[in-house]
């Protein structure tokens, strides 16, 4: 639909820098290369019905039982879960510590006994999230990274990871400028300017924000080199990031007039801008929404007090 | 080019911070107000600058100046925006400086930049007639007479008008209002017959002239750079500016931020510090991310200024903006979350917020370079 390709996204962005921070040789080893050639499509089961926004308080039980956990509960938003091979999980293994403490990292095969998906149907037409359930998945105690009752860590710095690759989601552009898009659709003037005064505004406005937060991109890699980056930066980030994306798409949809608004037809090849334009409403959902990171920049870079 | 303050670079901020902040903190702006001081910045300070090879920072060392790039003079004019403090260096040694460097004879160059580096020499350029920066529009006569040139017409918001040895004015030989065609910049002393100068004190308490120039006589070789053909020279001259003035914004905009977010942490009500409500870390937060995107645009400016000046003109538009539109709203929100603190003259936020507000119109507001930004990419 249109997003970013599952394989590269959970794999190399997400899982791989993990791993290799928290992953033992013998993780690293079994899974880095695949990783590295695409072969496993990975997903990721963090989000869960009541726990969202709030996800440290997942409630996904595995048992210890010998060598191996024994998982039962269930997640949402899985993107692709229909599609993956494997999964790294987050679930509790100890329900008695305080709700960041008893979460451990689990690794494994989708293929597992009890393990059964159902997609989502979204507003776009779509289904690129699932439900996923566990009934007594049985997974080798060994596939945990990092300690036993420690994930957070784990999830917590592979978030980052997400986020910065969200945010850039918004930088990528949709292959032609805003204003030659709109220009087809809405006509130019005598000058050549956009015939909507209040529209080329926001075009402009846009562009000015767009470019901007390139620059700001291209500095936050430049102070991780420089070993200058705060590591909450990412959140920072991903706001906008994913906010400018919905603005982006709110153009086009004002560009394109009755032109975007078709579902179905061949014209409108299935309504792609549409359904597009739906799409980024999601932005500033998923990873964590917005407001979660505006209380992240309070709390970790600002340190305004009780964030 | 790295968006990093190299080791020199960061050394520079840090001098330029030290020197600023200790001589000339906010307080130092209010004395020069409340005494109606007739000159409007420190002429000791001004040495000083001068001595640190900051008032010839962009000049050539073969004229006597340190050499530096663009980044560097942002480096400056941001500590400056820390602590509003009032001084010719946008004017004599961003502008004036980079206008004869990049425009004059040799004769020219070896007259007036030596005089800049050591401090001794103001010079402002004068463009502004109406009341929004529009420099194609300008109109004030330049008519041929012998040999040289008569001068008649006004420029207003003339930076360091009153104090300033030498204006870069902005002319018509030829054309009418709004064409490229037809722009000349003529160096005038500001003792020539015929110039009057009427200082403006400005809501900020810095410094500006009205000029009006009344028949001013002047010779073939007061023409900077090439008669009617001044419009490139000019683009180039005013990003170097609009560059500088978006740095000084941003160390305003952070300043402000710090100001702001230090009170968040210290201000109670409802039995609570007034940083735990949500409400205010929100718009904090989302103004912290503002003033860094802008941040990292106005480094990409100054960057591409320092690469070529001919090719910076979007990433200019960008960071005035941006910068603009920031530091609207930092200060703003200063002012808003100090409470009733922040209405009274007696604390500095209102300073920030009154200087702000004629950076913004400085060499064109956000609208302006949004619209040439437009412009530029074809729409």
């Amino acid at each position: 639909m249109g997003a970013r390709p599952p394989l590269s996204s959970f794999g190399i962005w997400m899982l791989g820098p993990a791993l290799l921070k928290y992953g033992n040789d013998a993780q690293k080893k079994e899974h880095l290369p695949k990783i590295a050639a695409g072969e496993i499509r990975w997903c990721q089961g963090y989000s869960e019905p009541n726990a969202g926004s709030d996800l440290a308080s997942l409630q996904t039980r595995a048992e210890s039982d010998g060598d191996d956990f024994v998982i039962t509960g269930s997640k949402i938003w899985t993107s692709y879960a229909n599609y993956a091979d494997w999964i790294f999980c987050l679930v509790r293994t100890d329900p008695t510590a305080k709700k960041h403490d008893g979460i451990s990292f689990i690794l494994f095969d989708m293929t597992s006994k009890g393990v059964t998906t159902k997609p989502i149907l979204l507003i776009s037409g779509y289904s690129p999230f699932c439900e996923t359930f566990f009934d007594g998945v049985r997974v080798p105690k060994s596939h945990v990274v990092g300690t036993v009752n420690r994930g957070w860590d784990v999830a917590k710095y592979l978030l980052q990871h997400e986020r910065a690759m969200i945010s850039g989601m918004g930088e990528r552009g949709v292959g032609r400028p805003l204003g030659q898009i709109a220009a087809d659709s809405v006509g130019t003037d005598a000058l050549g300017r956009l015939d909507d005064a209040m529209l080329r505004g926001q075009i402009a406005s846009f562009d000015v924000d767009e470019a901007a937060l390139a620059a700001c991109a291209e500095r936050a890699v430049d102070l991780a080199k420089a070993g200058q980056a705060h590591p909450a930066f990412s959140s920072a980030m991903k706001y906008y990031g994913t906010e400018l994306n919905k603005r982006r798409y709110e153009i086009l949809m004002s560009a394109g007039g009755v032109d975007a608004l078709e579902w179905e037809s061949e014209r409108s090849r299935q309504g792609a801008r549409p359904r597009a334009w739906l799409r980024t409403k999601a932005n500033s959902i998923e990873g964590g929404t917005s407001e979660v990171m505006l209380g992240i920049v309070a709390k970790r870079i600002l340190d305004l007090p009780g964030a | 080019m790295a968006l990093v303050l190299t080791e020199e670079q960061s050394m520079l901020r840090d001098s330029a911070r030290g020197l600023i902040s200790d001589k000339a903190p906010v307080s130092h702006l209010r004395h020069l107000r409340d005494s109606k001081d007739p000159t409007g910045f420190s002429k000791e300070l001004w040495q000083s600058f001068a001595e640190m090879g900051y008032a010839g920072l962009l000049v050539p060392e073969e004229f006597g100046g340190s050499g530096l790039g663009f980044m560097e003079a942002g480096i400056v004019t941001e500590e400056i925006g820390r602590t509003l403090m009032p001084s010719p260096f946008l004017a004599t040694s961003v502008v004036a400086a980079s206008a004869l460097n990049r425009g004059g004879s040799a004769a020219q160059k070896s007259e007036y930049l030596p005089k800049i580096s050591n401090g001794s020499l103001l010079a402002t350029l004068a463009i502004d007639e109406g009341a929004k920066h529009r420099p194609l529009q300008t109109n004030l006569q330049a008519v041929r007479a012998g040999n040289g040139f008569k001068l008649s017409g006004a420029k207003a918001l003339v930076v360091d008008g009153h104090v300033a040895d030498l204006f870069i004015v902005a002319a018509r030989t030829a054309g009418a209002a709004g064409k490229r065609e037809g722009l000349t910049l003529f160096l005038v002393n500001s003792k020539a017959k015929g110039v009057a100068i009427e200082r403006t004190i400005m809501v900020d308490a810095h410094n500006a002239a009205r000029i009006e120039f009344a028949n001013v006589e002047l010779t073939a070789d007061s023409v900077l750079g090439e008669v009617d053909q001044a419009a490139g020279l000019l683009d180039g001259i005013l990003d170097i500016g609009r560059g500088a003035v978006a740095a000084e914004m941003v160390g305003l905009s952070d300043e402000v931020f710090g100001r702001t977010v230090e009170y968040l942490k210290n201000r109670k009500q409802f039995g609570k510090l007034i940083g735990e409500f949500q409400a205010l870390q929100h718009r904090a937060a989302q103004l912290y991310v503002d003033i860094e995107i802008t941040r990292a645009a106005v480094m990409k400016a100054l960057q591409a200024l320092d690469a070529d000046v001919a090719k910076a003109a979007s990433a200019v538009a960008v960071a005035k903006a941006r910068a603009g539109t920031t530091a609207t709203r930092a200060v703003q929100e200063g002012v808003q979350m100090h409470g009733g603190m922040g209405m009274t003259d007696q604390f500095d936020i209102g300073f920030f917020m009154k200087r702000a507000r004629i950076c913004e119109e400085l060499f064109g507001d956000a609208n302006y370079h949004t619209e040439q930004l437009a412009r530029a990419r074809g729409y």
